[in-house]
């Protein structure tokens, strides 16, 4: 029971990523008890307000497959560029490339993954290679150039930028038909192919790393680099480890994405907000900035909360024009969330980190 | 040191310069097998450097080591625990955000198919755990969720389970409880009797006394004696250590007086860790507080300085009630409060930046004419400060970083003293500070009471209380248990009050008996 | 005087040179580029980069970031050309005023948000870059703003007036200077200096480290605020998205210039050189014309836009290699 106890008290961050996805699920799709509550207020508020230009609309999505294939796609492509940014965050470090690696790698999909199954496969194994050799330039530069990587990943981002941008300067490209409908469809005609896609990869990348020694390495370095280095852990391996597979993560994210939009398209803007939800996303999802705490699991959930969040708007019926500030202001009441930390804390000596 | 067997390390002539400073100077040194050896020496003799080159932390700038025989040198501490060679840090080599299990098995956990055995591997924490007589710790606890004494316990299992040979132990009881030194003392003498070469550093002359077979004494970064244990008083050890005539030398205590009060504290609670305090410290007195660490004495300190929330209760000062509510408000003119912190690298000092900016931090504000800061005024308040309590500098603007131990401490009161401060806290300012340097303070507290200053002092050494004192508070439980005044204050005393035991106090007229 | 030779350390001194070889390249480009007339221009073009990066040293000294400065640029933009429409003459009147504290208010929220609800500067920044552009959607319809930039706006960012010396420069060195004194001669200065070096250990010094959070985010906020008029005077109207360009140029201005990320070490005239160098290289990886070079060298035909990325992330990294270390193990 002991043991319990001990692990819900350590894995409590991770409620709040978890509660907020299923909160926004259950909006979206009108799931009970939310649903019904949701359709009761609406209609209170029209009651209320009878004569008003814009009736309060609440029309959740409808729960079938197809629907529920386009949300997770697009929810899919965040939660893996937020597991990428994760793996980093781990280390006590951050990325701010995962947005350019993951263009890179869209646009590099879209010049190889094509033509017959030779060349798809070697496509999909190159594009694979280039994130993680993008990840690893990363980790060498930040373990071996000892800078911070916060300042390095801006720099190598740009690279990566530059070298999408040369690849495709205008949006172009195209790849394999039957893969692509393959991933971006439904399984057994009812469970979108991305989601076992994610599953897949929990299972077979994120946990076997969790469970290694190299893995829990990057928890060391993160949690206390100086007393990991005293303990005999290898922290340049860990952190050349989460950086180079926060890489590969990155490229089965472009991969996706590719498969999505049938072309490669470097849009720095787009880089920009991924690499900037993914941060977002690993703060609901529990994992700490400080490193040596949480997981790309948390990320996950805290991707699934944020993309759902966006497409409210079309649930509730709101204007166009409010939709930007409306997702400033949920990214900025979720991260508050977070610091319900202070509100706990007696020695005011235990904030300065 | 005569003994048949060869010696297990050897280094010789091993010399290590950081910057301008020579940390160890030409050393020569040797252990045996089997055999507890202690080394003792003042801060910055050398001992931090000596263990953190045999443990593969630093490399020498010149020498040789030898591990039975044979010449090795280790580029990480990695390197050096394959070779047998485990250290138990002072500051400590464990991961607050992981679990005990997972710290103790950090390097070399069990595996199944190549992945971490999480049951295997508690499993091992539990038997360690055991070993060291540590039975109270679940595995799967946070490190970060226990207290100092639990955390020195699981590091020393996690030593133990390295399979040392050699077993080094850098100040490694310091915050443990009674019961448990006794049972690492116990650990330590089976490791002994297994053959294993041990290496302890301590301050502590009992410790040294129980325990050590030999002893070294090391010098400003050089090796100056080693002799068996019992061969050598105290008072020659500690003149070794220090290099000249050593005295217990206390200032003389003034008479008691009726004085007024400066601080008064009436039924302060804080969470469920102070209950119902009371206190007066007079004008020129110096309170001492006492008792076992953990009773709530560095949070009575926090809390007076405004760093906790949710503090009941009254403080007043110079009979005027007063809310402290953040340590600005202790510092301004109202309160006058100063705080000497109990950790100066991480409370009290900005370490890189300079010593002049480092000193007068606190009253920078009193400095300036307006918003701007009166340079000349602040260069002679510096220099009156750096002359009055002796620090030893090169130049004020380097960062006080390079100073010793002792003399960052100096920096630290001195930036107090200029705010002309009322009231005096201190949370352990002698810990880890040289001989010399805790001579200078305390003729420093004593000349500053006398000046009218309100001290509350609290120290983890007993000779302090004893001998600095005026009155003395024993906590216990977050309560203050009682006071010892007068002739009352002496070791017994304080040791049974500590451990709530009932002491006989003199008899005063109109006061209270045990 | 021996007050600004102790602070230029090596980080300076590498920068500088860097400056020397890309003005050296330049001119043997063009010989243009070593005029006066060509220098003064990139000097005009850095001062707009100049302020906001002075914002952001500010903020990066106390350890912090701050990822709101393209919108609060923006907002400084839009505030000030929109005043002029509200409010008729005495909107004119109060435009850059008012833009100033429109920005002066978003930096104070930045501050409550860190200093208060201690949520990390990066995150808090993040979301209320997020929040003001939504603000800015909205008010404009999501249409281009219609209002003009006064004539005092663009006076300020476009005219010379003494030595034909741009305007927009003096306003540089004035903030410049306030930000020097600041910093070397109050205690405020001196306090954000111990911020970055150890917060725990100034808030046991008794300084309101709250204060000095408020007090660095505020003036943040003003000077991206600033920024936005002076662009806006620029091109004579304010647009979505104008901040956009400025923040990683000015985050890598402020590390160019020798300040340590992690706060507490850094000199105003190292992100002096480190604009000076971003802007010249910004201005070279313009002219050279790197698709054709780039031909001749490797026979592959290449966009320009791409090479001048790759180059631009290449040139911080080797910059920074060469003198930008942080210790080898955090402790």
């Amino acid at each position: 029971m002991r043991s319990f106890r001990l692990w819900v008290a350590a894995n409590n961050a991770y409620f709040l990523g978890v509660g907020l996805c299923a909160l926004m699920f259950a909006v979206y799709f009108g799931a009970p008890p939310v649903g019904p509550l949701l359709l009761a207020l609406m209609d209170g508020l029209n009651a209320m307000f009878p004569s008003d230009i814009e009736s309060f609309v609440y029309s959740p999505a409808s729960f079938t497959p197809n629907v529920l294939n386009t949300v997770a796609v697009k929810a899919v492509l965040l939660a893996l560029v937020a597991m990428a940014q994760t793996l980093p965050v781990l280390t006590r470090g951050l990325d701010l490339s995962v947005g350019m690696m993951f263009i890179m790698t869209n646009c590099i999909a879209s010049v190889l993954v094509i033509g017959g199954p030779v060349d798809v496969t070697m496509g999909v194994f190159i594009v694979l290679f280039a994130g993680a050799a993008a990840g690893f330039l990363n980790g060498l530069i930040v373990v071996f150039g000892r800078l911070q990587p916060i300042i390095v990943t801006l720099a190598t981002g740009a690279i990566y930028y530059g070298i999408a941008l040369g690849i495709r300067p205008i949006p172009g490209g195209s790849v394999d038909p039957v893969l692509a409908d393959f991933i971006t469809g439904l399984l057994w005609g009812k469970v979108p192919t991305v989601l076992v896609l994610l599953l897949c990869v929990v299972l077979f990348i994120w946990i076997p790393f969790r469970r290694s020694v190299i893995g829990r390495g990057c928890y060391a370095t993160g949690s206390a680099e100086g007393a990991a280095y005293l303990s005999g852990v290898d922290i340049n391996s860990s952190k050349l480890a989460a950086y180079a597979l926060s890489g590969v993560l990155c490229a089965i994210a472009g991969l996706v994405q590719t498969f999505y939009t049938y072309n490669g398209e470097a849009s720095g803007p787009s880089a920009g907000t991924y690499t900037l939800n993914s941060i977002a996303a690993v703060v609901i999802g529990g994992t700490s900035l400080f490193g040596g705490f949480g997981s790309a699991i948390g990320s996950i959930f805290g991707a699934f909360s944020l993309r759902t969040i966006v497409d409210l708007l079309f649930v509730f019926n709101m204007e166009a024009l409010w939709q930007q500030l409306f997702n400033g202001i949920i990214l900025l009441l979720a991260v508050c969330l977070g610091a319900t930390r202070v509100f706990r804390i007696r020695n005011r000596l235990e904030l300065f980190t | 040191m005569a003994d048949g067997a060869a010696p297990f390390w050897r280094m010789k002539g091993v010399s290590k310069r950081y910057g301008g400073v020579r940390a160890l100077d030409r050393v020569d040194f040797e252990c045996a097998p089997g055999r507890i050896h202690a080394i003792l020496g003042e801060n910055g003799a050398g001992k931090s450097t000596l263990i953190k080159i045999i443990a593969g932390v630093v490399q020498r700038d010149e020498g040789q080591l030898e591990l039975m025989g044979q010449p090795v040198g280790f580029a990480s501490p990695a390197e050096a625990t394959k070779a047998g060679i485990v250290c138990v840090f002072q500051e400590l080599s464990l991961m607050p955000d992981l679990t005990v299990a997972d710290n103790i098995c950090i390097t070399d956990p069990p595996r199944r198919f190549g992945l971490i055995d999480y049951r295997a591997q508690s499993r091992r924490a539990e038997e360690l755990l055991r070993r060291v007589g540590c039975t109270d710790v679940h595995p799967m606890q946070l490190v970060k969720d226990m207290p100092l004494s639990r955390r020195q316990m699981v590091e020393i299992a996690k030593a133990l389970g390295r399979r040392p040979k050699m077993l080094i132990l850098d100040e490694a009881t310091s915050a443990l409880t009674a019961a448990d030194v006794a049972k690492v003392y116990e650990t330590l003498r089976a490791l002994r009797a297994e053959g294993l070469s041990i290496l302890y550093i301590s301050h502590r002359m009992h410790e040294i006394a129980e325990l050590a077979d030999d002893c070294s004494v090391f010098r400003n970064g050089r090796h100056i004696e080693s002799f068996a244990k019992g061969s050598k008083t105290d008072d020659q050890v500690v003149e070794l250590m220090i290099g000249r005539e050593y005295k217990h030398v206390f200032p003389p205590k003034p008479a008691a007086a009726a004085r007024p009060c400066m601080l008064k504290i009436d039924g302060l609670n804080w969470s469920d860790r102070l209950h119902d305090i009371s206190l007066t410290i007079d004008r020129g007195e110096i309170v001492g507080l006492g008792g076992l660490d953990g009773q709530g004495q560095r949070e009575l300190l926090l809390a007076l300085f405004g760093v906790m929330r949710g503090v009941n209760g009254t403080i007043s000062v110079n009979d005027k009630p007063q809310r402290i509510a953040s340590p600005r408000h202790a510092k301004s003119a109202n309160v006058g409060m100063a705080l000497i912190p109990e950790d100066r690298k991480t409370e009290g000092l900005m370490l890189p930046m300079s010593v002049r900016d480092n000193i007068s931090m606190a009253a920078i504000s009193k400095l300036s004419k307006g918003l701007i800061v009166d340079r000349a005024a602040e260069n002679a308040r510096i220099a009156e400060m750096v002359q009055k309590l002796g620090i030893k500098v090169g130049n004020i603007d380097d960062p006080v970083a390079t100073l010793s131990g002792g003399n960052q401490q100096k920096v630290v009161i001195g930036k107090w003293l200029m705010t002309d401060a009322r009231i005096v806290l201190l949370n352990d300012p002698t810990r880890g500070i040289d001989v010399g340097t805790k001579q200078e303070l305390y003729q420093l507290l004593r000349a500053l009471a006398d000046a009218g200053t309100a001290i509350l002092f609290y120290t983890t050494d007993y000779d302090e209380l004893v001998g600095c004192c005026d009155r003395v508070a024993i906590m216990y439980d977050g309560r203050i248990l009682r006071e010892l005044k007068g002739t009352e204050i002496n070791e017994h005393n304080i040791v049974a009050s500590s451990l709530n035991l009932p002491v006989e106090l003199n008899l005063q007229q109109g006061g209270a008996a045990a | 005087m021996r007050a600004l030779l102790k602070s230029v350390d090596t980080p300076l001194i590498v920068s500088f040179s860097f400056i020397l070889i890309l003005l050296l390249a330049g001119s043997l480009y063009s010989p243009n580029f070593l005029s006066p007339e060509y220098l003064l221009q990139q000097l005009q073009v850095g001062a707009f980069l100049g302020i906001i990066a002075t914002g952001a040293m500010l903020v990066i000294l106390l350890g912090h970031i701050d990822l709101s400065i393209p919108w609060v640029v923006t907002l400084g933009g839009m505030m000030a050309t929109a005043a002029a429409g509200w409010w008729g003459d005495f909107g004119v009147a109060i435009a850059v005023p008012f833009a100033l504290l429109c920005g002066l208010l978003v930096g104070l929220v930045n501050g409550l948000g860190v200093a208060y609800l201690r949520i990390p500067s990066m995150i808090f920044t993040l979301g209320i870059n997020a929040v003001v552009a939504g603000l800015m959607v909205l008010h404009t319809g999501g249409f281009a703003p219609q209002d003009h930039a006064t004539d005092l706006m663009h006076w300020l960012a476009v005219k010379r007036s003494l030595l034909g010396i741009p305007n927009v420069l003096f306003v540089w060195i004035a903030v410049g200077l306030a930000v020097v004194f600041m910093l070397n001669r109050t205690p405020l200065g001196r306090y954000i200096y111990a911020f970055g070096n150890r917060e725990s250990a100034t808030y046991l010094s008794g300084i309101s480290t709250r204060g000095v959070l408020l007090a660095c985010f505020g003036m943040a906020g003003a000077l991206s605020a600033l920024a936005g008029v002076l662009l806006a005077g620029y091109s004579t109207k304010a647009y979505q998205a104008m901040g956009d360009p400025y923040l990683l140029p000015a985050i890598a201005a402020v590390v160019l210039g020798g300040t340590n990320i992690l706060g507490g070490r850094g000199t105003y005239l190292g992100t002096v050189v480190g604009v000076i160098l971003i802007t010249l290289l910004q201005s070279i990886l313009s002219i050279l014309p790197l698709g054709a070079m780039l031909q001749n060298l490797l026979h592959v035909r290449l966009e320009a836009e791409p090479i001048r990325q790759v180059i631009y992330g290449a040139v911080i990294i080797t910059m920074l290699l060469v003198y930008g270390r942080s210790a080898k193990i955090q402790s």
